[in-house]
């Protein structure tokens, strides 16, 4: 092997390695990442099992769905005549 | 509106277990896994007291602290999720939890340890609300139906209460008040701070 093609062969080898890490995935956490989660007032669509009274998207009407089902549903003290 | 919490009142708890059952219903959990369980203390001796445990969804969770892939992250209403995609299963967060909260599914050949599974708060993960995939990997989100936990709903003596603090707060104060006694609530100071660092 000539002198020149030694070089050159040698060259090409060492570009080769030293590109070779823009080929790789980068493999740290924030890369893999969380999903993004959507809010939960935000509904999940047209589904069967969605509780009536409120309205999907609209963050108060959610709140107050919620805060009136733990009122009626799990204080009995409310539902009791004193 | 305050964060959602849970709280497991002492003092009406039967350990009937509904609240397991109701779980395991709702979010189809597989052998082995309990998202949720009761806790008999003094069991068998007059005057035993129950607590259902599950997840707390703490305020300063340990979980997150400890999670190498940072794979947990907290909603708006102070839900803590994590994203099993990113899971690695190493069960760091299994050491950290004071409640024993995470769970790793085993049915893999050889008894492999999966991803983490643990209570939503009945709020799904980091998937479309109410699509296939999030009721497969986390089980069904009740909050985006504008309900609440099936486990509280399902609870026959309403001992397990979940909810807005402050809603679930009001209701407990108002019981001891009627009942002049049972205002200690185990794991509340632990998953939620006191000014006695944790000691409730």
């Amino acid at each position: 092997m000539s002198p020149l093609r030694a070089a050159s062969t040698a060259s090409i080898l060492l570009a080769a390695v030293a590109l070779s890490a823009c080929g790789e995935t980068p493999q740290n956490a924030s890369a893999a990442g969380v999903k993004a989660d959507r809010p939960v007032y935000q509904g999940v669509g047209d589904s069967p099992f969605v509780a009536p009274g409120w309205k999907a998207g609209d963050r108060t009407s959610w709140q107050q769905e919620l805060k009136a089902r733990a009122q009626y549903g799990q204080n009995d003290y409310t539902r009791m005549t004193p | 509106m305050a964060r959602m919490k849970f709280i497991c009142d002492a003092e009406r708890c039967i350990e009937c277990n509904g609240c397991v059952t109701a779980c395991k219903n709702e979010h189809e959990v597989p052998w082995g896994v309990n998202r949720r369980r009761v806790v008999t203390l003094n069991d068998g001796v007059p005057g035993e007291k129950s607590i259902s445990v599950a997840c707390m969804h703490c305020s300063d969770a340990p979980c997150m602290a400890v999670c190498p892939v940072n794979c947990f992250y907290r909603t708006e209403e102070g839900v803590v999720l994590h994203d099993k995609d990113v899971c690695i299963g190493c069960g760091y967060c299994s050491y950290a939890c004071p409640f024993g909260a995470p769970q790793f599914p085993s049915a893999g050949t050889f008894g492999v340890r999966g991803k983490m599974d643990k209570c939503t708060f009945c709020a799904g993960g980091p998937e479309d609300h109410g699509s296939q995939a999030e009721f497969e990997k986390y089980g069904r989100n009740r909050l985006a139906e504008g309900k609440l936990p099936a486990c509280a709903e399902m609870c026959s003596t309403k001992a397990l209460l979940a909810g807005d603090g402050d809603v679930v707060a009001d209701i407990l104060r108002n019981r001891v008040v009627q009942r002049g006694k049972g205002a200690e609530v185990w794991g509340w100071g632990t998953a939620y701070g006191t000014a006695n660092g944790g000691k409730t």
